[in-house]
């Protein structure tokens, strides 16, 4: 049913969910690593170590962005869920995809 | 210049059915319903399919057209072939009853289950209701009061699709015109409904139903009230 | 249990609230940090002792525990099918996280 969901709302609801499960997938890896500072601080450098690599680090900004982009959109919810209805959902979801983006470059270049 | 010929796939059978293939010539104008009647009259009267006003007042052609839910009848050949072929099914989320006829039952059913029956108090020895148009409560019902129950929304609700037992955007769309109807004495069992298991906290906003409503009706707004109205009854207050 | 989704969904939107503060000042610290230095003794130094920090982190990962797990769970039920043990898994899942997430606050705190 493809035809059907080619339309802002629909990509914002797939942002929000897709960037929600890739978030709720990474907690519990960086709740473990930085868990072994329990080992000491070199123990925590040893694993840190490993997020030097370009890859995590490029991981890191693909992130940061989905945490971002995850927050916008969520704000959004609430505001079309709690605050009285008005017509301009599509620009709300501009705005959120724009705050995304802006995390994402701010910590491209504060890197 | 003569148009070269449509081509129609069209689903025929039940859930375990399949396209056939139809060639129908162009006509200037011609509308998807247009199409049906030609090849029911013409090619294969067997086929089954849904009308009644052709003007699009009653919501009766409703289909699936290239995969998006439309009225036939409002939908022009121009707009929806692509590369001369155009795909019908019937309407989506529904059981089929028999090429593009679906069964229209569990969708009422469903419109009865979240309360949308107006729940009367006065009676004729009472004076009139007094309701002022431009009040908030009457222009919230307004916004949405128009629904036919066509099932467009229904159909293009992946919700709907994902969680068979949702209410559905048109059932919750009605409940919500009956909670701002000053009138109405059956709000604390319909908001009982509506946040059952299956009501309205299931929706995530996806909008298709008020992208696809052929009346530009907006249920996802509807229902965004039926959250804030109902969020109490979360914490059990049952009212 | 009664009017299950009614409250999951009020869970899900407080929950919201209290991390969109919570990811607000994550992503901002996060800026810091980056600038900062991301090395085991740069990270501890911020944190080691800091129990202001690790109320608030502490906070962060119950919030972000329940709605992660909450958020799961609608998945698995509406793209999985699953109707007999979301629950349960997704109850696992929270404590799980709130587990792992407290045992890297105490780590980061108290290392």
């Amino acid at each position: 049913m493809n035809g059907t969901r080619n339309h802002p709302a629909y990509w914002a609801f797939l942002v929000h969910r897709l960037s929600g499960l890739a978030l709720a997938l990474f907690l519990p890896a960086h709740f473990w690593l930085l868990g072994s500072a329990l080992q000491g601080a070199a123990s925590l450098e040893a694993n840190l170590a490993w997020t030097h690599q370009p890859m995590v680090i490029a991981a890191e900004w693909g992130l940061i962005t989905l945490l971002a982009a995850h927050l916008a959109g969520g704000l959004r919810l609430l505001a079309l869920e709690l605050l009285p209805w008005r017509d301009w959902q599509k620009t709300l979801a501009a705005w959120a995809a724009g705050f995304a983006l802006l995390a994402g470059l701010a910590f491209a270049f504060a890197r | 210049m003569a148009l070269a010929p449509l081509q129609v796939d069209v689903w025929r059978g039940r859930e375990d059915g399949g396209f056939q293939r139809f060639e129908v010539p162009r006509q200037p104008s011609q509308t998807v319903l247009d199409v049906v009647t030609y090849i029911q009259r013409h090619l294969d009267t067997a086929l089954s399919y849904r009308f009644a006003c052709r003007v699009g007042m009653c919501g009766s052609c409703a289909m699936m057209v290239n995969g998006r839910p439309r009225w036939t009848c409002r939908t022009h050949v121009d707009k929806v072939s692509e590369g001369g072929l155009v795909q019908l099914a019937p309407l989506a989320n529904f059981p089929v009853v028999k090429d593009l006829v679906a069964d229209m039952r569990e969708f009422f059913d469903k419109w009865a289950r979240a309360g949308g029956q107006f729940v009367p108090g006065a009676t004729r020895q009472d004076a009139f209701a007094v309701v002022d148009p431009a009040s908030a409560k009457r222009r919230e019902a307004d916004a949405g009061i128009e629904c036919i129950g066509c099932g467009v929304c229904y159909a293009a609700c992946d919700v709907v699709a994902w969680k068979p037992d949702y209410l559905g955007p048109a059932a919750l769309n009605r409940a919500w015109t009956l909670e701002n109807d000053v009138r109405d004495q059956g709000g604390s069992g319909r908001r009982a409904a509506v946040a059952s298991d299956a009501g309205c906290h299931a929706c995530h906003t996806l909008m298709s139903c008020t992208e696809h409503c052929p009346k530009h009706l907006s249920p996802t707004r509807a229902i965004a009230g039926l959250k804030r109205a109902t969020w109490r009854i979360a914490l059990g207050d049952e009212e | 249990m009664t009017r299950l989704e009614a409250r999951l969904w009020l869970a899900q939107r407080a929950t919201a609230l209290v991390l969109a503060v919570c990811v607000m000042v994550h992503l901002a610290t996060i800026l810091y940090a980056v600038r900062s230095g991301l090395s085991a003794e740069a990270i501890l130094g911020r944190t080691r002792g800091q129990w202001g920090w690790a109320i608030f982190y502490g906070a962060f990962v119950l919030a972000a525990s329940v709605h992660g797990a909450i958020g799961l769970r609608t998945i698995a039920r509406e793209w999985l099918g699953w109707r007999h043990g979301s629950g349960v898994a997704a109850t696992l899942l929270c404590v799980a996280l709130a587990l792992l997430g407290w045992r890297a606050v105490a780590a980061v705190v108290m290392s």
